[in-house]
């Protein structure tokens, strides 16, 4: 049974629509949602938890509806904001506490639940310093704990990687698959990198300009947007000449060359042709593809 | 020889513990900010510089009224009366009440806003109205307890001197409904001014200047009024128009208490005008707050 479901969901603001008509299902697991900057995301979001209603069509959590039963659905939900929201004068503990008591913990629960919970967002000794010290990474590793501090069914969280760096990035990643394997607690998560989303997600859902652009498991989006860049110390043609006999699709980007990854194999064949041409390799790394770029391509296909 | 202990310390990861255990509800989740409010007015669960301040104002407050116990004590042949009656305290010390209220408002409010913390809280079973009560009846019990506390000193002196007890338990009972009147009148406007701003500072000097510049300007010209003019019913309608002297009007007309503003409210049509306003006061606040936290950003 689908976890959320919208019908023909619309919002309007005086200005712009940040909604249009979109109509989706998710299925438990971690989904993703990606769009551009001001795509809908948030607005998304803001309207599941009941804290923003639409000026049309419908939506649901759990089976329950958004505006009837906010409450309800509030209850059983854990939001991330994409914006600061931590006070900077107390400790990650004492605001967790807190935080964990506001969804109705009783006291000796919620801080038994902060300790196991800071933990688990990888806060260890720093969680009894002020906020205001940490570093980025830390306060989003605070704001993901107090959206999971009450065992929520489902947490929705917003661009939780802005402002990481990319180990940083790697780490917020990781830890969101694992609120799905091993928590399980299903995981909205938002972006406006697909190359990101599509590591961790088992669905991924593309908005743009609040309309719904595609909706398909992460492994049909696999295929087209997952490149390899390769960076060779010489004889750049000639490599790139042996792996378009090798029957792969290269396409020439300055000193790299872009190869698209359809499977493992590729690096063997990348390998083959380096050695062959008895040339360094300096670069070899998946390609996350920004999100215009798959829009791009699709445009080209129409 | 000693068997060789084996058992060293070993860290177990346990794993992700769902949570099972019970949920309150809205109701107790309220109550659990309400108390988190009353707390943190005198800084406690916060830094110890944050206790400085209330711990302070509490102190001078008692401070005075212990000086007044005493000297009922000392003159205890001469005098059968406080030197200051209960329900005039207030108002004599309303400069630390002011200063209170301006520093502890904006902690209870400009706080979420300046951090943005707010949405966190939408974003639980908590509706906007309860955010609402809790805090304005956080600061509503501290100022209640900063304004009692000092009248149960002078009260313990009273009975020491021996003064006539029912005369002096009456008087403090009327006192302690003063003090409700004044604590909910000054949490509300100090809340109303400290929602407007996420600026800590910007509150602090806004809220005093809403309480001391206007008991200033109003008790001057009531003054003036009263008796350059020599129109004593207008100087009394002024009143109205500061906190301070609203309230102290509403306790001379409804508990009989021995008004200290400059002019008290102008007969029984006057008396109930300010019963009137007073309550006006009290709901307008309660109503704006809502408007506000309906309107605020997430």
């Amino acid at each position: 049974m689908p976890v959320i479901q919208t019908e023909e969901l619309t919002k309007r603001f005086p200005a712009t629509t940040a909604l249009d008509r979109l109509t989706i299902d998710v299925e438990p697991g971690v989904v993703g949602l990606v769009g551009a900057n001001g795509a809908g995301k948030s607005t998304l979001i803001k309207i599941l938890l009941g804290l923003s209603p639409a000026t049309s069509g419908r939506a649901s959590v759990f089976g329950l509806d958004v505006i009837k039963d906010g409450p309800e659905i509030r209850e059983r939900v854990g939001y991330m904001p994409e914006h600061d929201c931590l006070p900077a004068d107390v400790s990650a503990t004492e605001f967790v506490v807190h935080m964990a008591r506001m969804s109705g913990l009783p006291a000796d629960a919620a801080r038994e639940r902060t300790a196991d919970t800071l933990r688990h967002v990888g806060l260890y000794e720093e969680r009894y310093r002020p906020i205001g010290g940490y570093s980025t990474g830390m306060k989003q590793r605070v704001k993901l704990a107090q959206a999971l501090v009450h065992d929520p069914e489902i947490v929705m969280l917003d661009e939780p990687t802005n402002g990481l760096d990319p180990v940083g990035r790697d780490e917020m990643l990781a830890l969101i698959r694992r609120i799905w394997v091993e928590f399980g607690i299903t995981v909205l998560v938002t972006s406006h990198m697909l190359g990101e989303l599509e590591r961790i997600s088992d669905h991924v859902v593309v908005i743009d300009a609040g309309a719904l652009l595609r909706s398909s498991s992460t492994s049909d989006f696999t295929r087209t947007s997952q490149f390899l860049v390769v960076e060779v110390s010489a004889e750049t043609d000639a490599v790139a000449a042996t792996l378009t006999e090798a029957g792969l699709t290269v396409k020439r980007d300055g000193h790299q060359l872009v190869l698209s990854l359809d499977d493992d194999e590729t690096y063997d064949l990348v390998r083959d042709a380096v050695a062959a041409q008895g040339v360094g390799l300096i670069r070899l790394e998946q390609r996350r593809h920004h999100i215009s770029e798959v829009f791009g391509e699709d445009q080209a296909d129409v | 020889m000693s068997e060789p202990t084996a058992r060293t310390g070993v860290i177990h990861d346990i794993g992700y513990r769902k949570y099972d255990g019970p949920r309150l509800g809205r109701a107790r989740v309220a109550r659990a900010l309400y108390s988190h409010s009353l707390r943190g007015a005198y800084g406690l669960g916060r830094s110890g510089r944050s206790k400085v301040l209330p711990m302070m104002l509490l102190g001078v407050m008692c401070l005075v009224a212990f000086i007044i116990a005493v000297i009922a004590n000392v003159g205890a042949g001469i005098t059968s009366e406080l030197v200051l009656p209960y329900s005039a305290y207030t108002f004599t010390t309303q400069a630390i009440l002011t200063i209170f209220v301006a520093a502890q408002a904006p902690v209870s409010l400009s706080r979420d806003l300046r951090f943005r913390t707010v949405p966190l809280y939408f974003s639980r079973p908590l509706e906007r109205s309860d955010y609402v009560l809790a805090k304005f009846g956080g600061l509503a019990t501290a100022l209640f307890l900063l304004l009692t506390a000092p009248l149960l000193i002078m009260y313990v002196g009273a009975l020491l001197a021996e003064f006539p007890a029912g005369r002096e338990t009456g008087d403090l009972l009327l006192a302690l409904l003063g003090t409700v009147v004044f604590a909910v009148v000054f949490a509300g406007v100090g809340l109303v001014v400290a929602s407007l701003t996420p600026r800590r500072g910007l509150g602090v000097a806004a809220i005093i200047t809403v309480f001391a510049l206007s008991f200033a300007a109003i008790s001057t010209l009531q003054g003036i009024i009263r008796y350059e003019v020599g129109n004593a019913d207008l100087a009394g309608w002024l009143g109205l128009l500061s906190p301070v002297t609203l309230v102290d009007g509403f306790q001379v007309w409804v508990l009989d208490a021995s008004g200290r503003a400059v002019a008290p409210p102008p007969g029984d049509a006057g008396g109930v005008v300010f019963v009137l306003v007073t309550f006006a006061a009290i709901g307008a606040c309660w109503a704006l707050l809502n408007l506000r936290y309906r309107k605020v950003s997430i």
